[in-house]
């Protein structure tokens, strides 16, 4: 038998999938018979939705969002669906990129190949934002059947989430190679708490007074969800690149960091 | 079987000389630091294609260094490499894509299944999902693992394991194998089922480069070696040629009382070429063994146990370095 023979033959059938994919099909071979898995990610905003945005909303009066009339439903809905973003990124970045880090060695692994410390960040994000981008075309569904959508804008609502995704997944990919211990993720949770409740997710953020509005506008959060809310109430304006650009450029950012954390933890 | 070494890149595999096969890893005045702490102190190495190598070194010697650096996963803090003839700073993925790693520790998925480890791991050397398969089922088969195939990797035992882990280092048919201490941990029945594979993966003309602190399996494995010492090397050759030139032909162990063994050295000392004095025995080397301990009785000493065998690599590591490879 011949279970080695030329390199010849394997450098002329290389696959023509860009090395950061690979490590998506890894992850989608992991998790492809675990329907709770895709299933938690899903519920999440809609219970949200349920509780809060019809429960609680039915106390709530419509009332006057960018110059249009919107029910509180409809305003709570592109919050949550902005929130679960963040929080599906966040999950997806912090403790599974632990384990796989400390704990299953996976990268070790992985960087004895050809593949860089750049394909094993950008596949891990991209797998993120693939698994959150079905779970908000899911919500966007939902919405939809629930008359919450007043605009096509809303169709971009996607690709906002996945941005949302990219700038949290990115950046918290990055804290993670510097956490030492589980306990460490207690900081994360410390964080992420209070951008759910206060990046006008559940009210509107012409409720803070002067300074503190200028605080909350520069949350990443804060972004992701106005982004979403003028996407899907149709109110787009320039303004809206602003949230765009702020994203994109904290994901960018967490992108170059993660690849060299990893190369100085992992190649030393 | 081909040559393990064919290249359509002309540049990748520069020849020694003329004559003889190309230099796989060449290395001069190589140096590896952490902070203060210096693991390799300038080593110099020449493994051609087709050859078995070994490092040889207790727990310490550098030798998980110079693999790393030679795996191209660790930058060299000092000196030249060439890996394949390529500089591991600038064509990392190029040397690594031609290499089959076996660490020290395994790195085994232990999310995916047996034959998934296999499978996947080729992809990530760009291997498409057929040629990923058909390699997988024969690794399996060579390395029988096909009965676990489906399984998860918890469900091996430790030698099973080391076996998925060589055979996933096979995956993407390297030029070069390196395996970092293969058989550590394993009972000596697993550890011959792996030697048994490594031994025709080398028939097959396979480049092994493996480290060790069992002498017995460098002796089984390696063509060449190289004992390592505090980050130097220091010594080099086949195990024969190691065992000739620095030790005797044979050595007679004599084990007495607890506390004895330093003082009845000096009254022996004299019977043997070299006399080593370790806690629990004394070694005295020596051309005849049998002659030796009849001339001990003569002199009205009664060790507790006695064992007259022939010099191996551990005794080269004692005379080199003055301390055992195992502690």
């Amino acid at each position: 038998m011949a279970v080695v023979t030329s390199g010849l033959a394997a450098s002329a059938a290389r696959s023509r999938w860009s090395p950061s994919w690979r490590m998506v099909l890894r992850n989608y071979l992991v998790h492809r018979r675990s329907k709770v898995f895709f299933l938690t990610g899903f519920l999440e905003p809609v219970l949200y939705l349920f509780s809060i945005g019809i429960g609680v909303g039915q106390l709530v009066e419509p009332f006057e969002f960018n110059g249009q009339l919107v029910g509180y439903a409809a305003f709570v809905a592109p919050g949550m669906l902005a929130a679960s973003a963040m929080n599906g990124a966040v999950l997806d970045s912090t403790f599974s990129i632990y384990f796989k880090l400390k704990f299953e060695k996976l990268y070790d692994a992985v960087l004895a190949t050809p593949m860089r410390t750049v394909d094993v960040a950008r596949g891990e994000i991209t797998w993120a934002l693939l698994r959150g981008g079905v779970y908000s075309v899911g919500f966007l569904v939902v919405m939809l059947l629930m008359g919450l959508v007043d605009s096509w804008w809303a169709v971009l609502a996607v690709p906002a989430t996945l941005l949302v995704g990219f700038a949290f997944s990115a950046v918290c990919m990055a804290l993670t190679t510097f956490m030492r211990s589980w306990q460490d993720f207690d900081l994360v949770t410390l964080g992420v708490m209070p951008l759910f409740l206060f990046s006008a997710t559940f009210f509107p953020i012409t409720q803070y007074p002067g300074v503190l509005r200028w605080v909350v506008e520069l949350t990443p959060l804060y972004r992701g969800v106005v982004l979403c809310r003028e996407l899907t109430t149709g109110a787009v304006t320039w303004a809206s690149a602003v949230s765009v650009v702020y994203l994109v450029a904290m994901g960018l950012i967490g992108l170059a960091v993660v690849s060299r954390r990893l190369g100085a933890l992992l190649l030393r | 079987m081909s040559q393990p070494v064919s290249h359509p890149d002309p540049t990748a595999a520069p020849r020694t000389s003329s004559e003889g096969p190309p230099s796989l890893i060449r290395a001069t005045g190589l140096r590896k630091s952490f902070g203060d702490f210096e693991a390799v102190r300038g080593i110099d190495l020449d493994v051609p294609a087709g050859e078995a190598f070994g490092f040889l070194g207790p727990n310490g010697a550098g030798k998980s260094s110079t693999m790393r650096m030679i795996a191209a996963v660790s930058p060299p803090s000092a000196g030249e490499l060439r890996i394949l003839g390529l500089d591991p700073a600038t064509h990392g993925p190029q040397i690594r894509a031609r290499l089959g790693v076996c660490p020290q520790e395994d790195t085994l998925d232990t999310e995916l299944s047996i034959r998934d480890n296999l499978v996947v791991y080729g992809r990530y050397f760009g291997l498409p999902r057929s040629e990923c398969a058909s390699r997988a089922d024969e690794l399996l088969r060579f390395f029988q693992l096909q009965e676990k195939a489906r399984q998860k990797v918890e469900s091996l035992s430790g030698g099973m394991k080391r076996r998925l882990t060589i055979a996933r280092s096979l995956i993407n048919q390297p030029d070069l194998l390196l395996l970092d201490e293969p058989t550590t941990g394993l009972d000596p029945q697993a550890r011959h089922v792996l030697w048994d594979k490594l031994f025709r993966l080398k028939q097959q003309g396979v480049t092994l480069v493996l480290t060790t602190h069992y002498m017995d399996e460098a002796e089984q494995l390696c063509d060449r070696l190289v004992v390592m010492d505090k980050g130097e090397i220091v010594a080099e050759g086949s195990p024969l040629a190691l065992i000739r030139e620095h030790s005797t032909r044979e050595v007679t162990e004599l084990r007495f009382g607890v506390g004895q063994h330093e003082s009845l050295a000096e009254r022996i000392d004299d019977l043997a070429e070299r006399v080593e004095v370790l806690p629990d025995r004394l070694l005295l080397y020596t051309d005849d063994g049998e002659e030796t301990l009849a001339r001990v009785h003569e002199r009205g000493l009664e060790p507790a146990a006695v064992l007259v065998r022939r010099s191996t690599l551990e005794d080269v590591f004692l005379h080199l370095t003055g301390r055992t490879l195992v502690d």
